[in-house]
């Protein structure tokens, strides 16, 4: 079986990007107006996508299923975004940030991405800054940066805890200037129900209308796929309640190869689960471990003396305390990867010194950090420095500052005050590293059909850093995808407008309107709700922080006769030609029914551990992932054959030319 | 240009800036009334100069009174648009969480001063009016006292007058510090300028009070 | 906790709605609101009965997506939260709890409590931008220092989520708080200042055209702003405005 051919250009690797962009082809801009393309999705790679393509020339129909462009879940994404600036001249470069994404991903993700990657993060911060995005600055007047977990320098960009909202606003706002321009036509509260190939190219989608559920075609030369990650799969996680995999579902059943479905970051510090009614759950940012020290209590009799009130953290005394991260990773502590710190969480718990009632919480200590602020205040201020109240108080002010809307959000929550008492996190899922698999130049299997951002496979291995979503989200939508894709339009510059009354388009159309109407008419007696809590618990269980042979076969086997079940008794009320949240929810969740079971297959064919991948059979004696270089240095791409037990494995190896291929330490 | 000054916007700045007109007027008349508790020749030479000079009565009146009509013409304009842009009203809605009872009733302490303004042009405009150039009564620069005593006797007159300025005071309590947001002043002053307008909308209409009480008390 | 609720009920843009009572048992304290409406459409589609259509989706405050107008007020009697970061808590046992949508002509109702913001999108589209292209040749980032007392506020401003509570809350439905927070985002830093004046004129037209009320300074929207917006940001957008206005 051939590997994958992934179109990575010749050269040495510092220099694949530039010479691949100056021999790609291009469209004049007199063609580009000829030309149309579709874009899913409106989050940091949709947005950044469909403003540049529109600002170089083309006609841009971008689509998403809220109410606003504004509104995508990249919106909530809190800490920061990553680029090699080096402006606190802490030794930070292009290819160390190359480096850390690499190693932080666990050796599984593709070098010349990367390296492109980091070497376009620079001119991110530079376009975000000239667009007004207010990122934080120093008293100078010149900006600030903090540290994410996997790496020993500052290189984070940061608006405090709403970086996310305030780049992709910044993106909306460079797509609304296209917009009034008449360059993109936005279609809001749209989904796309299916993609369109003709003669082998990908040419258009089919959509819903959610407002009157009206079924509409539109046409293209080029589709664009940024519909963002797959998390929901786990129905519990940090995605937003729409986040879903329907459009990179529906291509991948069109011919795209789906890559790596089970590498699914666990973020570590995330607020716990606090009953059965819970909808989602809510990311506390990865910043926070810069300042806050992650503790269980060393005593067995101690934890179970917090469990039914005896005792409050702030009552367990210092040497009492087991700062985990710190005894077992000295060299990164607190700031170890995501993968690291969740699966620590996860044995502390498993092993009953879990903090809360449900024994899956462990502390998030602020008030070392508190301390030690509030003595650099009074002593810049000239106070006392041994008045621990004062000290106390100007350390909470330093502490707001930083991460105030953190904290607010976590009081309301729990209803606790985070100032005064340590914050309980556990893990929980939050970003997916795989998606559908895409070339160099961000084409999936199908000609004329690209993924971009979280949507795609490509950047970050089996683990992601902190603070590089941001960062390749707008990478691709901003500095590579635009250029890329004229490489392949170039030859579309003749074909003129679409045609969306081909046979290929009936089609489609006729096989979405049945869909929908055998849901309407199904008449079950199960809530789609009821199905897709069934499927998150099967995940979580079996495919969530660590994974063995048996659990995932069983997981496959409970996937499939689920998937059965919804299809039997779903109950989908109300109308077709209606704005009906049931009926769009049906349809996402008969997509996860699907990707959940091709999930389950490809962890359990990956037999090493790697990344947030942890597999029971493959560790240390120390309890680490153990990788399997020899047998798994490649991406598992999916090919689709009907039922997803059945998809077949294409392989993409994956060469290191730049890196040595180590063991991940972070002791 | 014609649009900027159809705008949303200007409409506010016109509130404003005929709303500060009217304060000042206002502080003006009140010193003049004042004059009434202290001294009655002050009182008389004053009204008489105001109410003779040539620039005041056929330069500065116009004025004063097309500010008024303009103020009170563009309150209700406003209103009616504002009320227009929603015209499903809520079915439960607790104003008083978020704002004071003053912002939310211009319109109604305006109606009452604007009535006020009425009976107090019937009282005093419209007779000195006709006196001056209806009738042309001769001049008679001591009148004004006794006419404005007079007009004190009756409780159920002064009963309007106090809850009228009670009216006029919810009016400028939110008013006079609200045309400084509408011109764009909001900063450090803020507070000042809340506090100062607050004294000046509680101040100048108890001040307006106290005289008519006193006249009234007096009178007899 | 047990509550009766009382919901308003529209089957499309078209039609007239009513408020329409459902009780519900079983709620639990640490539930959010919208983790409440989840269970009460729960038990509504096992009746048979229609779900209430509500918007919503990031459920931790950011999107903006969620709107609802609860009790008298935009996102519940709590400050600074969305609906969605609204907890039962906040309510008493046996209470009577009404919702319904943010009302504004320039917000009509799709749906039950569902309503239609793009005039929001419309206003952004007449200035809410810079007018910078992607070349990756823009000046280097730190090239321009800027204040950080400006910058912050910038960001202060810049943080508001497009919820739609400030029209909801004002008497007037004005949407002043809004136009005014990304007019002066822009008008704050050096990057935003040379456009302002287009912008603000812009902006302001639009805003306008949309059927939104006027400002009559009540100050309801920065109470009931989930982000805490200031009023501040409405007196800026006046200065900019008359300043753009003179200079034509």
């Amino acid at each position: 079986m051939a590997t994958l051919d992934a179109k990575i250009p010749k050269g040495p690797l510092a220099e694949k990007w530039t010479n691949h962009k100056s021999h790609i082809n291009l469209v004049s801009p007199a063609n580009k107006r000829l030309i149309d393309v579709i874009v899913v999705g409106t989050g940091l790679a949709g947005a950044s996508a469909s403003a540049t393509l529109a600002e170089l020339g083309y006609n841009v129909k971008s689509f998403c299923f809220q109410d606003s462009p504004r509104r995508a879940h990249s919106i909530a994404a809190q800490g920061g975004i990553n680029a090699a600036k080096n402006y606190q001249g802490d030794g930070d470069s292009t290819y160390r940030l190359f480096y850390d994404t690499i190693k932080g991903g666990d050796y599984r993700s593709r070098e010349a991405n990367v390296h492109r990657l980091a070497e376009v993060s620079t001119n991110i911060i530079d376009q975000c800054v000239a667009q007004g995005v207010p990122f934080a600055r120093d008293y100078g007047g010149l900006l600030d940066n903090r540290s994410f977990g996997g790496v020993l320098v500052s290189r984070t960009f940061y608006a405090k805890g709403q970086t996310g909202q305030q780049l992709l606003l910044g993106a909306y706002s460079a797509m609304n200037r296209q917009i009034g321009r008449g360059k993109i036509k936005m279609y809001n509260r749209h989904e796309m129900m299916d993609l369109v190939v003709v003669d082998g190219k990908a040419r258009g989608i089919i959509t819903r209308n959610l407002v009157n559920g009206k079924i509409e075609r539109h046409g293209a030369h080029a589709v664009v796929i940024a519909s963002g990650g797959y998390g929901n799969v786990f129905f519990l996680s940090t995605n937003a309640m729409g986040s879903n995999v329907s459009a990179g579902w529906k291509i991948h059943k069109k011919g795209a190869h789906f890559a790596n479905p089970c590498f699914t970051q666990i973020h570590p510090t995330c607020i716990p689960v606090s009953g059965d009614h819970q909808s989602k759950l809510t990311l506390m940012s990865e910043s926070l471990r810069n300042d806050g020290r992650i503790w269980v209590p060393k005593k067995i009799e101690d934890v179970k003396a917090i469990r039914e009130g005896q005792l409050k953290p702030t009552d367990i005394a210092e040497e009492d305390r087991d700062y985990y991260l710190e005894r077992r990773y000295p060299a990164f502590g607190n700031l170890v990867p995501r993968d690291v710190a969740s699966r620590a969480a996860k044995e502390r718990c498993d092993a009953g010194f879990g903090v809360n009632k449900t024994g899956e919480a462990v502390y998030l200590d602020f008030a070392a950090a508190i301390i030690r602020y509030g003595k650099e205040q009074a002593h810049v201020k000239g106070l006392d420095e041994n008045d621990a109240s004062l000290v106390k108080k100007l350390g909470q002010e330093v502490v707001r500052s930083k991460y105030g809307n953190l904290f607010q959000m976590y009081d309301k929550i729990v209803d606790q005050n985070p100032y005064e008492t340590p914050m309980m996190i556990y893990p929980a899922v939050h970003y997916t590293m795989g998606g559908v698999w895409v070339d160099y130049n961000l084409m999936t299997s199908i000609p004329g059909c690209y993924a971009i951002g979280e949507a795609n496979f490509s950047d970050h291995g089996a683990n992601r850093l902190g603070a590089s979503a941001l960062m390749q989200g707008l990478a691709d939508g901003y500095f590579v995808l635009p250029y890329t894709i004229g490489d392949y339009l170039a030859d579309d510059i003749r074909t003129g407008p679409i045609n969306t009354d081909s046979p290929e388009f009936d089609a489609a159309e006729n096989a979405v309107k049945s869909q929908i109407e055998a849901f309407i008419t199904n008449k079950g007696k199960n809530s789609v709700d009821y199905y897709h809590k069934k499927l998150g618990k099967i995940m979580w269980n079996k495919c969530g922080m660590s994974r063995n042979e048996q659990g995932l076969r069983e997981a496959m086997a409970e996937i499939k006769a689920l998937r059965e079940d919804f299809y039997k008794n779903v109950n989908v009320p109300g109308q077709a030609n209606e704005f009906n949240e049931q009926l769009a929810k049906a349809g996402r969740v008969a997509d996860f029914l699907e990707l959940g079971e091709l999930f389950a297959k490809d962890a359990l064919e990956r037999t090493e551990s790697c990344g947030g991948h942890f597999r029971e059979e493959s560790q240390t004696p120390e309890g680490e992932a153990m990788r399997d270089d020899d047998n798994f240095t490649f991406v598992s791409a999916w090919e689709y054959k009907g039922e997803p037990a059945d998809a077949v494995l294409r392989k993409e190896d994956l060469a290191y030319e730049e890196i040595e291929v180590k063991t991940r330490s972070y002791k | 240009m014609s649009s900027t000054i159809s705008s949303s916007l200007a409409r506010k700045y016109a509130m404003a800036i005929s709303g500060l007109f009217l304060v000042v007027f206002l502080f003006q008349h009140f010193t003049i009334n004042l004059t009434s508790v202290i001294s009655e020749t002050l009182f008389n030479q004053l009204s008489h100069f105001m109410g003779n000079n040539p620039l005041i009565q056929f330069i500065l009146q116009p004025i004063l009174i097309f500010g008024v009509i303009f103020h009170f013409v563009m309150g209700f304009v406003l209103e009616i648009k504002n009320r227009q842009s929603r015209s499903v009203k809520y079915a439960s809605n607790n104003g008083a969480a978020n704002s004071t009872w003053m912002s939310r009733n211009m319109i109604l302490s305006g109606a009452v001063v604007l009535s006020f303004l009425g009976l107090h042009f019937y009282d005093f405009w419209i007779p000195e009016m006709n006196y001056k150039y209806v009738e042309v009564l001769p001049l008679n620069p001591d009148r004004y006292f006794e006419e404005t005593i007079h007009k004190f006797e009756s409780p159920i007159r002064v009963s309007l007058y106090v809850i009228s300025f009670v009216f006029l005071a919810l009016h400028l309590m939110h008013g006079f510090a609200s045309s400084f947001q509408s011109l764009g002043a909001n900063n450090k002053y803020t507070r000042a300028i809340k506090g100062a307008t607050t004294a000046f909308a509680v101040g100048i209409p108890a001040g307006f009070i106290f005289i008519a009480l006193f006249h009234h008390l007096t009178a007899f | 906790m047990n509550l009766t609720l009382k919901i308003w009920r529209q089957a499309n843009a078209n039609v007239k709605g009513k408020m329409e009572t459902y009780p519900i048992e079983n709620v639990s304290p640490d539930m959010s609101f919208l983790e409440m409406m989840d269970v009460l459409n729960e038990g509504l589609i096992s009746k048979g009965i229609d779900p209430v259509a509500f918007d919503h989706d990031c459920r931790e405050g950011i999107c903006g997506m969620c709107s609802m107008y609860i009790n008298g007020e935009a996102h519940g009697p709590d400050r600074l939260v969305t609906t969605c970061q609204l907890h039962m808590r906040k309510f008493k046992d046996g209470e009577t709890i009404t919702i319904e949508p943010f009302r504004a002509n320039a917000f009509p109702v799709i749906k039950d409590l569902a309503v239609d913001r793009s005039a929001f999108d419309r206003i952004q589209h007449a200035g809410g931008f810079v007018s910078v292209n992607t070349s990756g040749n823009t000046q280097d980032a730190n090239a321009i220092p800027i204040d950080k007392h400006d910058a912050d506020k910038a960001f202060d401003a810049a943080t508001c989520i497009g919820c739609g509570a400030c029209v909801a809350s004002c008497k007037n439905a004005s949407a002043m708080l809004f136009v005014s927070a990304k007019v002066s985002q822009y008008a704050l830093l050096p990057q935003g200042k040379v456009e302002a004046t287009d912008r603000v004129l812009n902006m302001v037209k639009q805003m306008d055209e949309e059927g939104f009320g006027n400002c009559t300074n009540t100050g309801a929207c920065e109470v009931e702003c989930p982000k805490g917006i200031s009023l501040e940001n409405i007196a800026r957008m006046n200065r900019e405005y008359l300043g753009a206005s003179l200079k034509g």
